[in-house]
C-alpha cells in the first residue's frame, strides 16, 4: 500500500473493474483478459446448460426401451450435438479459455496477456461455432456422432455435417490462437524473480496444455478439410470406393482427439492443485512432480491416440505399442492423485464448497482413470468397444473430472472474480445432489457396457430397462443440481457479502490484488514473498539453522 | 514499475506514476515474433497431416500413383522450386537492408520477392491447367491438388503480407533499423512457406 497511500486522494479510489465498467463492456469486443475471461465462463455455461438438457432430453429417450421421446429421427443429432457442444463449447472453452484467462495473467503477476487483441478475436470466433451448431438444429442435424467417422459422416446428410466441420474448424483456430497466447504469456511475461518452478501449478498445466493444443489441433483442421472436400467436392480421401481410406481419417481424427481429452484434463489438474492446497492449509506434496508429470502427460497424451481404433483393424504391433504407451500413462496421473492425496493428508481442512468439488473431482477422476486403464488393455476394450462401459468411463474423466474440477474452480475463484463471497450452503447442496446425480447416472453404465449394451442406440433390449431407468433418475437429479449454482451464483454475484482481496489466506499472486483485479491487476508491483504452496512452514525455525545432531536428537525425543 | 498501471483516470491524478507510464514502452518486451514462431509450428502440423495423410494413401495402395493417372510434368515445377528458394535469399537482403535503415533497398529486394511469388503462383496454375487429370481423377489426383492447392494458397497469404508491408513502407518512417515487425513477420513466414514447398515437393514430385 505504501505507493498507493502516498498519493492524493482527490477523489475516492475507484480500482474495481467492475465497478469502472459499464455492464456492455461484456458484451463487446475488450482486450482486457478478466473480461474476456468472464465472457468465456458466460458463453461456455450458457451452452453447458444446451448440452446439458440435451443430455437430459436423451437420458428421458433411454428411460424406456422404446423410442418414444426423441425417435429414430433426432437421437442422433441430439447425440452429436450434445458431445460436440459439450466438448468444444463448453469444456474446452471453460476450463482453458475462462480459467487461463482469468488466472495466468494474475497468477504471474502481468497486467495482461502477451496478445490481448487476438485475445479477443479468439473468443468472439466462438459464438458463431455454436450458432452454427444452433441453427443446424432447424436445418438439418449432424447425424454422425462428435467422432464424425467417415463413411457415416459422408453420407449422412451434407448440410448438417458441413455446418459440424465449419463450427469445428472456427473452434479449433480459436483454441489455437488462444494457446499461442497462453504460451507466450507463460514463457515471457513473469514478473521478475518468478522462475519456472514459482509459479503455481496451474500455469505448468496450462503450458503442458497448450503445448498440446498447439501441435495436435491442426492436424484435426487437416482431417476436416480433407472430409469437407469428399463431402463437397466429390473427392474420395475417406471413402473406400473411390480408393480412400477411412482409417486414415481416423488417425488424423484421435491424434487431435485423443490429446484433447488432456486439453480438457490438464487444466483442471492445475485448477485442483492450487485449490487443494489452500483449503488444506499445506504445502502441495511433490511440486516438481506434479509439473514435470504434466509435460509427461502432454508427451505421451500425443503418442497414445491408436487405442480409441483397437477394433479398427490395427494391426498386432501396433496395438501393442499403444496399449503400453496408453498404460504408461496412468503413471505420471497416478503420481498427481496420490500428491493431491497426500497434499489433503493431515491438513487443517476447510470443507467448504470449493474444497468439497476439488475432493469429488479426486475420486470421481479415480474412478475414471482406473477404468481408462482397464479400456487401455487390448483383449478387454475388444470385449466393451462401443458399449456403455466407454460412455460411463469418459463421463468419469470428463464430467466428473472436468466438471466437477469446473465447479470446484469456479467457487475457488468467484470472489476474486466479482468481488462477492458465493453462499456455502448453497454450495453445499449443489455438491451433494452432483455428487448423487453424477454416480447414479454413470456408474450404473459400467454394469450395462459390461452386459453388452451398446452405445449411441436409440432403442435397447428391455433386460438393461431397470438400469437405464436408474441412469435417467441420475440425471433428472444432475440437471436440478445446477439449479441451486445458478441461483447461488447470479445472486451472490447481485448482493453476495463483498470479499476481501484475499479471502481464502491463499499464498499465489492472484490474491495479493483487489477482488475484483482493477483494470490492469495489480495498483502496487505484487511481490513474490514466497512460493506458491508454503502454508504452515515456520520459517523461523528453520532460520535457527540446527546443526544435523540437533535434529536428530529432536527426532529421537519424538520417538 | 510502480506505475503498474496506464488507465489515463489514474495515472493523470499522480506525476511520479506518469513518469514511469512514460518509460513504459521500453520496459515492455515484444512478444510478437515468439508468437509468431507458435503460430508457424500450429501451421506445420497442419501441413503435417496432410503430409502423413498422403503418405500413408500411399504405403496401403497397391500401385501408386493409382493406374491410369498421366505423368506428372517435372521441368515446370522443378524451376518453380528453384524461383521460390531463390526468393527466401532474396527476401533476406531485403531484412538486412532494413537494419542498415535502408528503406529503399528493403523495398526493392521485396518487390524482387513478390515478383518470383507471383511468377510461383503463375507458373502453379499453368501447370494445373496442362495436367491433364481432375480433383476427383482418383486419390492421388486428389491429394496433388489438395496438398499444393493448400500450400498455393500460403503462398497467396505470404505474398499479400509482402505487398502489405510495401504499402506500409510507403509511410516515412514507418519501417526502421529498429522497428521492423512487420518486415520479419513476413519473412519468417515466407521462410516457412519456402520449406514447406520443399518437402512437398520432394513427396509429391521426387519421391
Amino acid at each position: 500500500m505504501s505507493a498507493t497511500s502516498l498519493e492524493p486522494k482527490t477523489e475516492p479510489h475507484k480500482s474495481p473493474a467492475t465497478e469502472d465498467r459499464p455492464w456492455t463492456d461484456y458484451f463487446t469486443f475488450q482486450t482486457d483478459h478478466k473480461v474476456i475471461a468472464i465472457q468465456y465462463f458466460v458463453i461456455s455455461f450458457v451452452f453447458y446448460l444446451i448440452g446439458g438438457a440435451m443430455a437430459t432430453a436423451m437420458r428421458g429417450e433411454l428411460a424406456t426401451p422404446n423410442p418414444d421421446l426423441l425417435g429414430y429421427d433426432n437421437y442422433n443429432g441430439v447425440l452429436t450435438l450434445h458431445g460436440t457442444i459439450m466438448i468444444f463449447l463448453w469444456i474446452v472453452p471453460a476450463g482453458t479459455g475462462a480459467f487461463a484467462n482469468y488466472l495466468l495473467p494474475l497468477m504471474i503477476g502481468a497486467k495482461d496477456m502477451a496478445f490481448p487483441r487476438l485475445n479477443a478475436l479468439a473468443f468472439w470466433i466462438l459464438p458463431p461455432a455454436g450458432v452454427m451448431l444452433i441453427v443446424s438444429l432447424v436445418t438439418e442435424t449432424p447425424q454422425a456422432g462428435w467422432t464424425s467417422y467417415p463413411p457415416l459422416s459422408v453420407t449422412s446428410g451434407q448440410l448438417g455435417e458441413m455446418l459440424w466441420i465449419l463450427s469445428l474448424l472456427l473452434v479449433g483456430t480459436s483454441s489455437i490462437l488462444g494457446a499461442i497466447n497462453f504460451i507466450t504469456t507463460i514463457i515471457n511475461m513473469r514478473i521478475k524473480d518468478m522462475t519456472l518452478f514459482d509459479m503455481p501449478l496451474y500455469c505448468w498445466a496450462m503450458l503442458a496444455t497448450s503445448i498440446l493444443v498447439l501441435v495436435s489441433t491442426p492436424v484435426l483442421a487437416g482431417a476436416l478439410i480433407l472430409l469437407s472436400f469428399d463431402l463437397i467436392a466429390g473427392t474420395a480421401f475417406f471413402n473406400p470406393t473411390g480408393g480412400g481410406d477411412p482409417i486414415v481419417y481416423q488417425h488424423l481424427f484421435w491424434f487431435y482427439s485423443h490429446p484433447a481429452v488432456y486439453i480438457m484434463i490438464l487444466p483442471i489438474f492445475g485448477l485442483v492443485s492450487d485449490i487443494l492446497p489452500v483449503h488444506a492449509r499445506k504445502p502441495i506434496f511433490g511440486y516438481r512432480a506434479i509439473a514435470y508429470s504434466s509435460l509427461a502427460i502432454c508427451f505421451l497424451g500425443l503418442v497414445v491416440w491408436a487405442h480409441h481404433m483397437f477394433t479398427s483393424g490395427t494391426p498386432g504391433w501396433l496395438r501393442m505399442f499403444f496399449m503400453i504407451a496408453t498404460m504408461a500413462i496412468a503413471v505420471p496421473t497416478g503420481i498427481k492423485v496420490f500428491s493431491w492425496v497426500a497434499t489433503i493428508w493431515g491438513g487443517k481442512i476447510r470443507l467448504n464448497s470449493a474444497m468439497l468439488f476439488a475432493i469429488g473431482f479426486i475420486s470421481f477422476f479415480l474412478v475414471g482413470g482406473l477404468s481408462g486403464v482397464m479400456v487401455a488393455s487390448v483383449p478387454f476394450d475388444i470385449h466393451v468397444h462401443d458399449t456403455y462401459f466407454i460412455v460411463a468411463h469418459f463421463h468419469y474423466v470428463l464430467f466428473g473430472g472436468s466438471v466437477t474440477g469446473i465447479y470446484a474452480g469456479l467457487y475457488h475463484w468467484f470472489p476474486k472474480m466479482t468481488g462477492r463471497m458465493m453462499n456455502d450452503t448453497w454450495g453445499k447442496v449443489h455438491f451433494v445432489l452432483h455428487f448423487v446425480g453424477f454416480n447414479l447416472c454413470f456408474f450404473p453404465m459400467h454394469i450395462l457396457g459390461l452386459q453388452g449394451m451398446p452405445r449411441r442406440v436409440v432403442q435397447y433390449n428391455p433386460e438393461f430397462a431397470t438400469l437405464n431407468m436408474v441412469c435417467t433418475v441420475g440425471s433428472v437429479l444432475l440437471a436440478i443440481s445446477t439449479i441451486p449454482f445458478l441461483i447461488n451464483a447470479v445472486w451472490s454475484w447481485l448482493y453476495g457479502p463483498k470479499a476481501s482481496a484475499n479471502p481464502w489466506k491463499a499464498l499465489t499472486l492472484e490474491w495479493q490484488t483487489a477482488s475484483p483485479p482493477p483494470i490492469e491487476n495489480f495498483d502496487e508491483e505484487p511481490v513474490l514473498w514466497s512460493g506458491p504452496y508454503e502454508y504452515g512452514i515456520d520459517f523461523d525455525r528453520e532460520a535457527d539453522e540446527l546443526s544435523v545432531r540437533d535434529l536428530l536428537a529432536e527426532v529421537k525425543a519424538e520417538m | 514499475m510502480t506505475g503498474s498501471t496506464l488507465d489515463p483516470s489514474q495515472t493523470s491524478l499522480n506525476y511520479h506514476h506518469d513518469a514511469t507510464a512514460a518509460g513504459h514502452h521500453e520496459e515492455h518486451p515484444d512478444h510478437r515474433i515468439f508468437g509468431i514462431y507458435m503460430f508457424l509450428i500450429a501451421e506445420s502440423m497442419i501441413f503435417l497431416g496432410l503430409f502423413t495423410a498422403y503418405l500413408t494413401f500411399r504405403a496401403v495402395s497397391p500401385v501408386w500413383p493409382p493406374p491410369g493417372t498421366p505423368e506428372t510434368e517435372l521441368l515446370l515445377p522443378g524451376i518453380n522450386t528453384i524461383i521460390l528458394i531463390s526468393s527466401s535469399f532474396v527476401m533476406n537482403q531485403g531484412n538486412r537492408a532494413i537494419k542498415q535503415n535502408n528503406v529503399a533497398g528493403m523495398r526493392a529486394w521485396f518487390g524482387a520477392t513478390a515478383l518470383m511469388g507471383a511468377i510461383f503462383l503463375a507458373g502453379q496454375g499453368y501447370e494445373y491447367a496442362h495436367t491433364g487429370f481432375g480433383l476427383t481423377t482418383n486419390l492421388f489426383t486428389s491429394t496433388f491438388y489438395v496438398l499444393t492447392g493448400f500450400h498455393g494458397l500460403h503462398v497467396c497469404f505470404g505474398l499479400s503480407l509482402i505487398l502489405l508491408v510495401l504499402w506500409r513502407s510507403l509511410k516515412p518512417g514507418r519501417y526502421s533499423s529498429e522497428s521492423h515487425f512487420g518486415i520479419e513477420a513476413a519473412e519468417l513466414y515466407w521462410h516457412f512457406v519456402d520449406i514447406v514447398w520443399i518437402v512437398l515437393f520432394t513427396i509429391l514430385y521426387l519421391f
